[in-house]
C-alpha cells in the first residue's frame, strides 16, 4: 500500500471538470498529477504522489523532525561519555 | 532526489540502531502493517541490523495479498471477456486465483493492460466508447481517493462504458482483528504513514488504549523506519500506550479532509474477505447506491465462482504475524516468486515475496 | 534374406518437453524477461536440445553461455559468432529505434567476447501495413549505426507477414567478428579479489522505453543509452589485455540478472556497493515513481567488466577517457563467500542478497 513519492508542483492547471490537475517533477522526471486533493498547495510545493494523486502536502519544517532527533541525541551521547569514562 | 535522499544516510542510520540496542532491556515484538514498508526494511537489510531483542513481524499490509480469491477469479472472468479492456495497477496482475492469473489471461489474448492511475483507465473510456473499461479498484485507505475521483469524473464525463471491481480494505478494522485474536503476539505497531496522510491517525487512539499497544505513525524511508521503531520501543520500555507520529512531514492527526469527503460521498463501509484471514466486519469499502452504476460486479452479473485456496499456503498466518514465511514448508520449493501458491509470494509487497527475493532464510 | 541395414543414423528425440508443462503450458511474456524463466528455457530446453550430454562431440561453444559464441577456425584465427533479436515497441524511442538497437545488440554481444565486428547479417519480419516511410527511416538508423559501428552488412533476408501477425517490424541481427590473440574473456576467468566495474548510469534504455509506453508515458528526457561498445572494449583490453576477466553488456534484466548469471557460471560470489552504482537523477526519479528497482531495468549501452584487481584503477581511468565512459564506476567485487550470489551493501551499511529476476518486474503501487 503505498508507495507515496515526494515530488515539485511546476504547474497547476484547473480542469473543465473541477478536478484540478498539474506537472509534478520528481528528480526531473514529469508526470501529470491530479492535484484535487490538496487546494492549498502552490507552484514550488512538494507534494506526496500515490497512482497519480497528490495526498498531501509536504511540510518542509516538519522534514526536519527527523534530523531534531538525531541531533538531541548526538548531544545526550556527548553528555554521557565523561560518565562512560 | 530531495525529500529522499536525506533518509537514506549511512551514519544517521547507525545512530539509531544504536539508540535502540542501548535502550532494549527485554524481547518486544514490533507489527509493521504496510508491504511498502516491509519492502524498505527487507531491502535495505535494517530487519537484520536491530538489536535481537526486536522482532519484526510483517502484518498484512499488501492489499493484493489480502483481496479475496473470489474477487481474483471474477476478475479473471470479467477480463476474459471480448468487449472488456480490463485494467489494473502492475501488484495485481501475477496474483493466482483458483486456477490462472490475470497476466495468464493477457497471454491468452484478453485486453489485460497496466496502468499507473485509475485516471488512465477512465481515460481509455473516454477513447474507446464502443468498449467497457473495468478497473481492478484494490487497495488500501490511500488508493481510495483516487478510486473515488476516477468514479467522481467518469459520472461526470456521463461514460457509460466505466466500471470499477471494489476491493478496498481497511487498516484500523485489521489491526483490531490482530490485537483482539487470542494467539496475537504483537506488543506494538507501526501504522503506515500513507494510509494516515489520507485518513489522520485519530482512528488509532482508541486502539492503542483498548488494548494498550504504543502505536507510531511511521513513512517509508529508513531513517523513517528507524525512528519509528525507536519510538516504539522507547515506548514499550518506559510503559507508555499511545499513537505517535514520526511521519509528521506527511501525516496530520485529521488527515486530508478534501480526500476524506470525496470518499464518503463515493464509497460506504462494508464487510470484506481478507484473503488467508477470513471476513472481517466493517473492514471494506463499496461503491454507494447511487454509484452502483459503476459497479462492475453488478454489471457484468454475479455468476457462482467456486473457489480453490492451495490447501498448502499459510497465507493467513503469515500476514498475522503468527509466522514467518521461512515456515511455511512449502516456502522456496513448492511456493516460488515463478511458481506462486498464495498472494504473498506473488506481489512484491507480500512478506513471502520480500524473504525469498532478498535471501532470508 | 537379412533385412537391409540402414547406415543412417538417425537421431533420437526427447519424447517428453522439459519444461513442466503443468507449470508453463504457454510461452508467457516472463519467458522473455532475461530473469528465471528465461534461463529455465535456455538451460532446460534449448541446451539440452543443442548440446545433449554424453554426445560423441560436444558443443563447447554453447555451453559457455556466453553472449556470443567463440569458435575456433583452423588456424590461429579465433572468430566470435552471435545473433539478436529485436521486438521492441515502441519502435522509435528517445535515443534511438528498432534499426540503431538491431545494430548495437549483436556488435556489443561480439564486442563481449572481446571481438573486433567483422560483418553483420539483417533479417526483417516485416507486418503486412507498416508505413513503407517508417520501414525507411529505421533501415537508414539501423545503416548510420553499422557505419559509425564500422562494420557492414553484408547479408540479409526480407519476408512479409499477414496484418495482426508481427508487431510491425521485427529484426534479426547476426554477427561475426576476430578476437585477437591473448584475449581470453569467459566467466571461468572471474576469481575472488577482482573487482566489477561498469561504464556508466544503469536503467537508461528501460526507463527511456517506458517513458513512451502507453499506461506509463511521462515527460523526461531520459535517453535510451544505445550505442555500439566495441570501441570502449577496445580500449579496456588495450589497457589491461589478459588482466580483464569477463565481460558483459546487461541488457534485459539489468544489471542484477547479468551478475546473477555471471556467479552461476564462475561459482564464485559477487558484493555490490549500493552507493557506487550511477544513476541519473531523472531515472531514479522514474523508477521511484513507478515502484522499480533499477538494478532490474534495462541497459542498451552498458558493459560490466571483471578485472583483476590490480587493473582496476587502470581500467576505470581507459573507461572514463572514452566517451562512453564518462560515468563509469567500481561498483563491486568477486568474492570467495556465498558462490552463485550477489549480495548488496545498502546504502545505510546492511545487506541484502540480490536474486535473479522473476518473471517481469512490474510497476507497483505498495
Amino acid at each position: 500500500m503505498c508507495l507515496g513519492v515526494p515530488g515539485k508542483i511546476l504547474n497547476i492547471e484547473p480542469s473543465s471538470v473541477g478536478m484540478t490537475m498539474g506537472k509534478v517533477s520528481f528528480g526531473g522526471v514529469v508526470k501529470e498529477v491530479c492535484l484535487a486533493y490538496v487546494p492549498e498547495a502552490q507552484v514550488d510545493d512538494y507534494v506526496i504522489v500515490h497512482a497519480g494523486f497528490a495526498l498531501g502536502k509536504l511540510d518542509e519544517n516538519e522534514a526536519m523532525e527527523v534530523f531534531d532527533l538525531l541531533q538531541q541525541m548526538n548531544e545526550l551521547a556527548e553528555l554521557e561519555l565523561p560518565q562512560a569514562a | 532526489m530531495r525529500f529522499v535522499d536525506e533518509y537514506r544516510n549511512e551514519p544517521d542510520a547507525r545512530k539509531f540502531l544504536h539508540a535502540i540496542a542501548g535502550m532494549v532491556t527485554r524481547s518486544w515484538t514490533i507489527m509493521e502493517i504496510c508491504g511498502g514498508q516491509t519492502h524498505t526494511l527487507i531491502k535495505s537489510g535494517i530487519d537484520r541490523m536491530l538489536p535481537e531483542e526486536v522482532t519484526l513481524v510483517h502484518g498484512p499490509g499488501c492489499p493484493v495479498c489480502v483481496t479475496p480469491l473470489e474477487l481474483i477469479d471474477r476478475a479473471i472472468a470479467i477480463a476474459r471477456r471480448p468487449e472488456v479492456i480490463f485494467t489494473s495497477f502492475g501488484d495485481m496482475l501475477r496474483v493466482p486465483g483458483s486456477g490462472t492469473d490475470l497476466l495468464s489471461v493477457k497471454a491468452q489474448g484478453g485486453d489485460v493492460r497496466m496502468v499507473y492511475s485509475p485516471l488512465d483507465a477512465v481515460e481509455l473510456a473516454r477513447k474507446h466508447p464502443d468498449r467497457q473499461v473495468v478497473f481492478f479498484a484494490v487497495g488500501f485507505e490511500t488508493t481510495a481517493p483516487g478510486n473515488a475521483m476516477a468514479v467522481w469524473q467518469a459520472r461526470q464525463l456521463g461514460l457509460t462504458n466505466f466500471s470499477i471491481l471494489c476491493s478496498h480494505v481497511l487498516v484500523p478494522p485489521a489491526m483490531e482483528a490482530i490485537l483482539g485474536s487470542p494467539d496475537n503476539q504483537v506488543q506494538g505497531f507501526l501504522a503506515a504513514g500513507h494510509v494516515c496522510t489520507v485518513m489522520g491517525y485519530w482512528e488509532y487512539e482508541p486502539l492503542a488504549e483498548k488494548y494498550r499497544v504504543p502505536i507510531v505513525v511511521t513513512g517509508f524511508e529508513p531513517l523513517d523506519l528507524l525512528q519509528g521503531i525507536y519510538m516504539t520501543v522507547k515506548a514499550l520500555e518506559e510503559g507508555r500506550w499511545a499513537v505517535e507520529n514520526q511521519y509528521t512531514r506527511s501525516v496530520t492527526r485529521q488527515g486530508n479532509v478534501p480526500a476524506q469527503r470525496l470518499m464518503q460521498q463515493v464509497f460506504e463501509v462494508c464487510d470484506r474477505g481478507w484473503r488467508g484471514i477470513g471476513t472481517i466486519p466493517n473492514s471494506g469499502y463499496r461503491l454507494r447506491p447511487e454509484f452502483a452504476a459503476f459497479d462492475a460486479e453488478q454489471r457484468f452479473g454475479v455468476e457462482t465462482i467456486r473457489t480453490e485456496e492451495s490447501p498448502v499456503c499459510i497465507a493467513g498466518e503469515i500476514m498475522r504475524g503468527i509466522k514467518k514465511p521461512h515456515q511455511c514448508a512449502a516456502f522456496g520449493t513448492l511456493c516460488t516468486p515463478e511458481h506462486p501458491l498464495g498472494a504473498p509470494m506473488v506481489s512484491s509487497e507480500g512478506a513471502c515475496a520480500a524473504y525469498y527475493s532478498y535471501g532470508r532464510a | 534374406m537379412e533385412a537391409p541395414t540402414s547406415s543412417v543414423q538417425r537421431p533420437t528425440f526427447a519424447v517428453q518437453c522439459p519444461i513442466p508443462i503443468s507449470e508453463y503450458p504457454i510461452v508467457t511474456l516472463a519467458h522473455g524477461g532475461g530473469g528465471r524463466l528465461t534461463q529455465m528455457l535456455i538451460e532446460r530446453m534449448f541446451v539440452p536440445a543443442f548440446a545433449p550430454q554424453g554426445e560423441a562431440s560436444r558443443n563447447l561453444a554453447l555451453e559457455m553461455l556466453h553472449d556470443g559464441a567463440i569458435l575456433q577456425t583452423d588456424g590461429a584465427a579465433r572468430l566470435a559468432f552471435s545473433t539478436d533479436s529485436f521486438v521492441v515497441s515502441p519502435r522509435f524511442f528517445p535515443g534511438g529505434d528498432i534499426g540503431s538497437l538491431a545494430v548495437h545488440g549483436t556488435v556489443n554481444d561480439l564486442a563481449m567476447c572481446g571481438a573486433r565486428p567483422l560483418a553483420l547479417s539483417v533479417g526483417f519480419i516485416l507486418e503486412e501495413g507498416l508505413p513503407m516511410d517508417e520501414l525507411w527511416r529505421i533501415v537508414q538508423s539501423l545503416a548510420a549505426a553499422a557505419k559509425c559501428a564500422g562494420v557492414n552488412v553484408v547479408t540479409g533476408d526480407t519476408k512479409v507477414v499477414e496484418r495482426g501477425k508481427a508487431d510491425g517490424i521485427y529484426i534479426n541481427t547476426a554477427g561475426i567478428g576476430v578476437i585477437p590473440a591473448g584475449v581470453d574473456i569467459a566467466p571461468r576467468r572471474a576469481q575472488a579479489g577482482d573487482l566489477v566495474l561498469i561504464n556508466g548510469p544503469i536503467a537508461q534504455h528501460g526507463i527511456a522505453i517506458m517513458s513512451v509506453r502507453e499506461g506509463l508515458a511521462f515527460e523526461t528526457a531520459v535517453e535510451s543509452d544505445s550505442a555500439a561498445l566495441h570501441g570502449l572494449v577496445g580500449s579496456i583490453l588495450d589497457c589491461a589485455g589478459d588482466r580483464v576477466h569477463v565481460l558483459r553488456d546487461p541488457t534485459r534484466g539489468g544489471v542484477s540478472s547479468t551478475l546473477n548469471e555471471i556467479a552461476g557460471q564462475a561459482h564464485i560470489g559477487i558484493q555490490l556497493n549500493e552507493a557506487s552504482i550511477p544513476i541519473d537523477e531523472q531515472v531514479r526519479g522514474a523508477c521511484e515513481i513507478l515502484g522499480l528497482d533499477p538494478l532490474y531495468v534495462a541497459n542498451e549501452g552498458k558493459c560490466l567488466a571483471i578485472v583483476a584487481r590490480e587493473a582496476g584503477e587502470a581500467v576505470l581511468a581507459a573507461l572514463r577517457d572514452h566517451p562512453l565512459g564518462r560515468g563509469a564506476a567500481i561498483i563491486g567485487e568477486v568474492v570467495a563467500d556465498h558462490p552463485g550470489k550477489v549480495v548488496l551493501r545498502s546504502r545505510i551499511g546492511g545487506r541484502r542478497i540480490v536474486d535473479m529476476l522473476s518473471g517481469e518486474q512490474l510497476p507497483r503501487i505498495c
